[in-house]
Formats: structure tokens, C-alpha cells, sequence
């Protein structure tokens, strides 16, 4: 006898695993924004173009596991 | 979603991707006249429209109408342009206050009751939106330092000789290929995944609504509760995604423009 079943696609379960890296890094960039802006103000204009990329960059992998997640959907059966 | 309330049966529960690809207006005119082009139409006419009448007379004195097209001109120009690129950037503010408008307006359409649905929910739109800012970084770029100048600043960063074969091939990727893909995709995938979170959760209560059980039947109301909360919730992704859009190309053509790395 089974306990639980699941139906469908265990894909969302990985998406959402795999979309923890990046939650912990785009927090940790705007953390260290406040944290350094809080520290010495007037380096907040300088820094803030290395926050955008590096959150581009960091935010690419969740979108990446999003696009991955269609592409790869013909190649699996569960 | 539909304009009218939707029934139950009208719409399956687990919301299916063809949610995202609507029948064509006029007959036989698919894929060139659906929902989704006619909105993009209505925006870009509200849009010229607005700013027009807002300018037609322009006081000293702003009307409201004035003040508020200003308000939104001067954000592009003093908060993103200045603040990014510095003085060379003024002659970018009208692309980045027109860019920010129209991905606001498209964006919004998703929470509009009677439209409900994003533009920018379907790929198509994001892509084009990016291609335009990434041939546009990499133009004022390659015409500010020459072709080869360029190209040996974004891709050969002061690093020492022996690690460059490896930094090389990863600016490269970075800054030519994933540049425009993950601008396209953040916009599309926050669109979508917004649009099918409301339909999981409105559609969802009416399929508990149906259930059999006394018990699951009440947790309809949750899952409405829910639904309105993350309105809401969309609402700011919508705002917080044309912003994120703008500053990153913003910044883009600031890394292009940029002296040296």
C-alpha cells in the first residue's frame, strides 16, 4: 500500500529547488547594497550599476531553469 | 481569465499553457489579430495620446495632466538615465521614459479587470522589447570606441594573461548571450508565472467550491482571500519589472559607454 502519490510533473518541485541558489544571492546582493550604502552613503551612486548586473546575473539561472523547464519537457515521460 | 466571471466549467483547473495563446479576433487573421496585438496597439495609442495632450499646451504652472507626464519623463531622466549613465545618458531618457511606459501599461493590462491578461505574458513581446536594447547598447557602444575597441573592452577584463582564456569565453557569454535572454525571459516569466498564480487561485477556489466534501468546500473562500492578496502582489511585480527592465538596459548602455572596466 502507498502512502502518498503524486500525479503529473515533479518538474515545479525542481524548479523550486533549484530556485534557492538565487533567491540566497539576489538577497545577499541587495543586502550588501543597504548594508554598504548604510555604511558610507555617498558610494551608494557608485556602486549601484554593479548591483543591477550582478542581480541580472545572479536572477539568470532562476530564469534559466524557467526556459529549461519548456525546452526539456518533450524529453521526459513523468 | 475571461471578461465575465468564469464558470467552472468554462475554464480547466490546472491552468494549461493555452491559456496564453488567444483565439484571433477576425477570422483567418491569426496570429496577426489576437488579444494580445490588439493591446499592444491600445497601449502604444494611449501612450502617444496621453503625451500629447499632456504637452499640447504646456504652463508654467503644470495642469495635473502636465504634471504627471513630467513626473514621468523627469524619473527616466533624473532617476535612471542620470543616475546610471551621468550626463551623457540625457539623450537616452526619452527611450528608457518610453521603454518604461509601455512595458508599465502592457504589464498592467494583466490586472485590469476585462483584460486580465499581460502582453508580456507571451514571449513574443519581451523578445522584441530586448532585442531593440541590446542592438542599442551594443551600437552606442561599438560607435563610441570603434568595432575592435569595443569588443577587446567588454571581453578582455585587467586581469593577469594566464587566466584570460578562461574570463574571455565567460564575459563573452555573459554580456553577448545572456544579456538579452535574461532580459527577455525576467519580464516574460514574471508575467507569466503571475498571470497563472491568479488563475491557479481563482480557478481553484470554484474547483473547491465543487468538491464533494463539506469540509474542502469553505477553503474556496481561502483560496479567493488569497487570490485578491496576490493581486496586489502583481500589481508591484508589474511596476517593480518595467522599473528592473530600464535600469538594466540603462546600465547595459552604461557598461558600453563606460571608459574602461
Amino acid at each position: 500500500m502507498s502512502l502518498a502519490e503524486i500525479s503529473g510533473s515533479l518538474s515545479a518541485i525542481g524548479y523550486g529547488l533549484a530556485a534557492i541558489g538565487p533567491g540566497i544571492g539576489v538577497g545577499i546582493i541587495f543586502a550588501s547594497y543597504i548594508q554598504s550604502t548604510a555604511r558610507q552613503p555617498e558610494s551608494g551612486r557608485i556602486t549601484l550599476p554593479y548591483v543591477w548586473i550582478g542581480f541580472a546575473v545572479v536572477e539568470a539561472l532562476a530564469l534559466l531553469g524557467i526556459a529549461f523547464g519548456f525546452v526539456f519537457t518533450t524529453s521526459t515521460t513523468t | 481569465m475571461q471578461a465575465i466571471v468564469p464558470l467552472q466549467d468554462d475554464l480547466p483547473f490546472p491552468p494549461t499553457v493555452e491559456e496564453f495563446y488567444p483565439p484571433s479576433l477576425i477570422e483567418g487573421a491569426y496570429p496577426w489579430l489576437t488579444k494580445f496585438t490588439l493591446l499592444v496597439w491600445i497601449a502604444v495609442g494611449v501612450i502617444i495620446v496621453f503625451f500629447l495632450v499632456a504637452y499640447r499646451d504646456p504652463k508654467m504652472v503644470p495642469t495635473k495632466r502636465q504634471w504627471i507626464a513630467e513626473s514621468i519623463y523627469g524619473f527616466a531622466r533624473e532617476n535612471i538615465a542620470k543616475e546610471l549613465i551621468g550626463h551623457a545618458g540625457v539623450r537616452f531618457a526619452p527611450y528608457f521614459a518610453t521603454l518604461f511606459c509601455f512595458i508599465l501599461l502592457t504589464n498592467l493590462f494583466g490586472l485590469i479587470p476585462g483584460i486580465q491578461i499581460s502582453p508580456n505574458s507571451h514571449i513574443a513581446f519581451p523578445i522584441i522589447l530586448a532585442v531593440i536594447s541590446y542592438v542599442m547598447f551594443n551600437y552606442v557602444g561599438i560607435r563610441k570606441h570603434g568595432f575592435v575597441k569595443y569588443f577587446k573592452h567588454s571581453l578582455i577584463p585587467p586581469a593577469p594573461w594566464f587566466i584570460l582564456p578562461l574570463l574571455i569565453p565567460i564575459e563573452f557569454f555573459s554580456t553577448f548571450l545572456v544579456r538579452p535572454v535574461t532580459l527577455a525571459l525576467r519580464l516574460f516569466a514574471n508575467m507569466f508565472a503571475g498571470h497563472v498564480i491568479l488563475l491557479v487561485f481563482t480557478v481553484g477556489g470554484f474547483a473547491l467550491l465543487s468538491a464533494n466534501s463539506l469540509l474542502i468546500k469553505p477553503l474556496s473562500l481561502l483560496s479567493w482571500a488569497l487570490a485578491i492578496g496576490l493581486t496586489f502582489l502583481e500589481t508591484l511585480v508589474a511596476i517593480l519589472q518595467a522599473y528592473v527592465f530600464v535600469i538594466l538596459t540603462s546600465s547595459y548602455v552604461q557598461g558600453a559607454l563606460a571608459e574602461e572596466h
